[in-house]
């Protein structure tokens, strides 16, 4: 049964599974190991209990959300190696280095403090305390930037030469690591983070909101959020069209899939805002469009000739109506979260921004919003650089492992089967840890794991809680 | 960089990364291991929060060892994992079990016998899995036009039976005397009775993989026997001897942190004959270090930030410790 299917299709379905389901966890730990990082140094700073409440409250989730995206990520290292093995060896060269760079200037960064933030906070004064915080957040962010630096290669190759053995053979670093797309691929993912981070403390405040007005903690989360939403919503809009500019200088054929410009238009592109894209006829069905709105957003010029997929060969087009649509998805969704950010700032301006009920249910409705959102970037940026790995170098047909489709597909249930059990529990318990309210005096991680060897226990961590709220 | 013998360099750097990763984790996974042997409730929490801190830093030396295979021996990477494809999928499967009862277990009381149970699987099968993996390596891989050749499940034979089953017990000792160190009361005393019988079990086991890797084909033989490297290598089970007289003395004399150091020389030692018997393969008998090295250019942009950060991470990694220092404590919440 199983023999029949393609192991390329295989292969590509449990990468894009498994790296699907990672991506939520550091999407949401990058963000949150900053906001971690801002509640400290709060709390240092102004002594208020409230923060260090908040941080209590968060770093539990914190733990929950890390420990997934460790095992998750193991994963991944080896999926390079499984699955896209003659990938590895051509590519080995160029990417290995930066993914080992990953490894170890973040990864060993995170984990090493990490035992210190979770369980050390009577181990240790505030300060190297707070340290720790800052070592582990600014570990996710390195993380970020190798991951991406990768990705980017991968997306708009520079700085290599290609041996006679068909291998990517460094030739400029630099250029490796900055490529073309790098820097706008790695602000629109960050402040993805940020924003996703924000949707989701933001709901988990106007739940809280909801049911108490009056609960210090549910406010000041909330209030923290939506300044998030507020400020940076619009910036990684503005960020997202650059990026988009970008792709189109470098990648015209994945711009034209995400628009659903099959034709060219020599006097301005439409915006097609709904339809069904049909590649075997090279149109969209049903288009809802607006004229030479297209143009506009992609040239900054309403005339501005595009041309069209069918300028490029049918075997450069990655698959329409994937991109078309995820495309479509993450855009509303960012559209939705710049919504809900005005909102808050007038709701601010009423001075109702806590008693604003429907603001707080659509704040609940939009908590898992930056999740789709990012999924659906990913999507769209990865299902477009198809048919290619390395774009317009190295094929995906060619970069797969010389494996039996049952073995691929064997895995790629298990993969699916166990991810459900681990994270679907993982996930349930999130969601409990978030249903319960932040208290005065909020409690530790549980398994504070060793009694204190010599060190008198930094005095100052329940002191706050007697004083000003 | 002049003069200085880059694969070389890296070999030996990989090999520090899969060694640290294989006592680090290796303790972390035999409590996994052993936990069911541990009575619910305190033992068991004791035994947990021992590692708590530290296992996610233990498991990172395991993706250095692939991300750093990947970028220094990318042939050897993509030869080795489609090889032992079912086995690396498995592992990985094991550690996300394992991985998330850390957290889970303390989240869920109600369902704690079920993540406990995870725990000792997932542990079980990494370890089972890591052994094979190594047996899979040293009987041999077939290898056609830089690619694996050979079908989904070569790497199943007795000998890598016998490999994961000596790695399995090797981790449960080292977690064993890793609980005597930090533990006290009566996990103490059920980690010694334990760590005596691993101990025997750990001994049987180097011998026999000792005793069947010679003979399994290729020159293994040659660079144990042959004079005059026989008097290098003789050196090698010289001091397993010593290492474990050492080991079984200091368990009955009651000391709580020689047995955990002489566990860990013997799986250095353990690691120093595979070295003597694989080098300059990376994976026989086809591919030499040379063969699957990177290009130079790769090799030397990544020793340059290696060789400041690892010692970088070896400092912190130490401090990390030495803040959890001393025995768990019976008492897990606060």
């Amino acid at each position: 049964m199983l023999s029949g299917l393609d192991p390329v299709v295989l292969a590509r379905a449990q990468f894009a599974f498994t790296i699907s389901f990672h991506f939520i966890f550091p999407a949401f730990s990058i963000g949150l190991a900053s906001y971690l990082f801002v509640l400290e140094g709060l709390w240092l700073k102004t002594g208020r209990g409230v923060y260090a409440n908040l941080y209590r409250y968060w770093l539990k989730i914190f733990a929950v959300v890390f420990g997934m995206g460790v095992v998750s990520g193991v994963v991944m290292s080896y999926q390079f190696g499984t699955n896209w093995s003659v990938f590895s060896q051509k590519a080995g060269p160029v990417v290995g280095p930066l993914m080992a760079y990953e490894v170890l200037t973040a990864f060993f960064l995170e984990a090493g403090f990490l035992g210190v933030m979770l369980f050390g906070m009577n181990k240790v004064g505030k300060g190297l305390h707070f340290f720790a915080t800052s070592m582990v957040a600014l570990g996710t962010l390195i993380s970020a930037t190798w991951i991406i630096a990768v990705n980017s290669w991968m997306q708009t190759p520079a700085g290599h030469s290609i041996n006679e053995a068909g291998q990517f053979v460094p030739a400029s670093w630099v250029q490796i690591i900055f490529t073309a797309s790098f820097p706008y691929r790695l602000v629109h993912t960050v402040i993805a983070a940020y924003l996703t981070t924000a949707f989701a403390v933001g709901a988990v405040g106007a739940w809280h909101l909801l049911k108490d007005r009056a609960n210090p903690g549910a406010r000041k989360m909330f209030s923290m959020a939506m300044w998030m939403a507020a400020l940076v919503a619009p910036v990684q809009i503005l960020a997202g069209d650059a990026h988009g500019l970008n792709t189109l200088e470098h990648q015209p054929v994945k711009v034209l899939a995400m628009e659903g410009d099959y034709r060219a238009s020599p006097d301005g592109a439409p915006l097609i805002v709904f339809g069904l894209p049909d590649s075997e006829a090279a149109e969209v069905r049903y288009a809802l469009s607006l004229p030479y709105l297209g143009s506009l957003i992609l040239k900054h010029d309403p005339f501005a000739p595009l041309p069209g997929l069918t300028d490029f060969p049918r075997e450069e087009w990655p698959p329409v109506h994937i991109v078309f649509w995820s495309f479509r998805i993450m855009v509303a969704l960012g559209f939705a979260m710049l919504g809900i950010g005005l909102w808050s700032l007038f709701a601010r301006y009423r001075g109702r921004l806590y008693e604003w009920s429907s603001l707080h249910r659509a704040a609940v409705v939009m908590g898992p919003s930056g999740f789709v959102a990012v999924i659906a970037g990913w999507v769209t940026t990865e299902v477009g650089r198809q048919p290619y790995t390395v774009y317009g170098l190295l094929r995906t047909a060619d970069s797969v492992s010389p494996l039996a489709a049952p073995a691929v597909a064997a895995s790629l249930i298990a993969f699916i089967v166990v991810y459900f059990v681990a994270f679907g529990a993982g996930t349930y318990y999130l969601a409990r840890l978030m249903a319960r309210p932040p208290e005065r005096g909020e409690s530790e991680p549980p398994n504070l794991p060793q009694r204190a060897a010599g060190i008198t226990p930094a005095s100052g961590v329940s002191a706050p809680f007697a004083t000003k709220e | 960089m002049m003069g200085l013998d880059l694969t070389l360099v890296w070999a030996a750097i990989i090999g520090f990364a899969v060694m640290a990763y294989v006592v680090m984790d290796g303790f972390d996974l035999g409590i996994g291991i052993l936990f069911p042997t541990f009575k619910v409730g305190e033992e068991r929490d004791q035994a947990m929060n021992s590692i708590a801190p530290v296992w996610d830093g233990n498991e990172t030396w395991l993706v250095m060892g692939g991300g750093g295979l990947l970028a220094a021996f990318p042939l050897a990477y993509a030869i080795i994992l489609p090889a032992t494809y079912p086995l690396m999928i498995a592992m990985l499967l094991g550690l996300i079990f394992r991985g998330v009862a850390f957290e889970f277990r303390w989240r869920d009381p109600g369902h704690r016998a079920f993540w406990d149970v995870a725990f000792t699987a997932g542990s079980l099968v990494a370890a089972l899995a890591q052994g094979m993996t190594l047996g899979a390596i040293l009987q041999g891989i077939t290898v056609k036009n830089n690619a694996y050749a050979g079908g989904w499940l070569d790497w199943l034979s007795p000998f890598s039976l016998l490999t994961g089953i000596a790695v399995l017990v090797g981790y449960a000792l080292l977690g064993a005397t890793w609980l005597i160190w930090k533990t006290e009361g009566s996990s103490l005393r059920h980690a010694q009775a334990m760590a005596r019988r691993l101990a025997v079990g750990t001994l049987v086991a180097l011998a026999a993989v000792s005793a069947a890797t010679p003979y399994l084909a290729y020159e293994y033989w040659r660079r144990w026997f042959e004079m005059p490297g026989v008097l290098l290598t003789a050196q090698v089970p010289l001091l397993v001897v010593v290492c474990a007289a050492t080991l079984f003395w200091s368990l009955r004399r009651g000391h709580e942190r020689l047995p955990f150091l002489m566990a860990l020389g013997l799986f250095l030692l353990g690691f120093v004959g595979l070295g003597v018997s694989l080098y300059p393969y990376i994976v026989p008998p086809a591919v030499t270090i040379r063969d699957a090295a990177a290009p130079e250019e790769s090799l030397s942009f990544l020793l340059a930030g290696a060789i400041i950060i690892i010692p970088l991470i070896l400092a912190y990694t130490a401090w990390a410790y030495w803040v959890f220092r001393g025995k768990v404590g019976t008492h897990g919440y606060h």
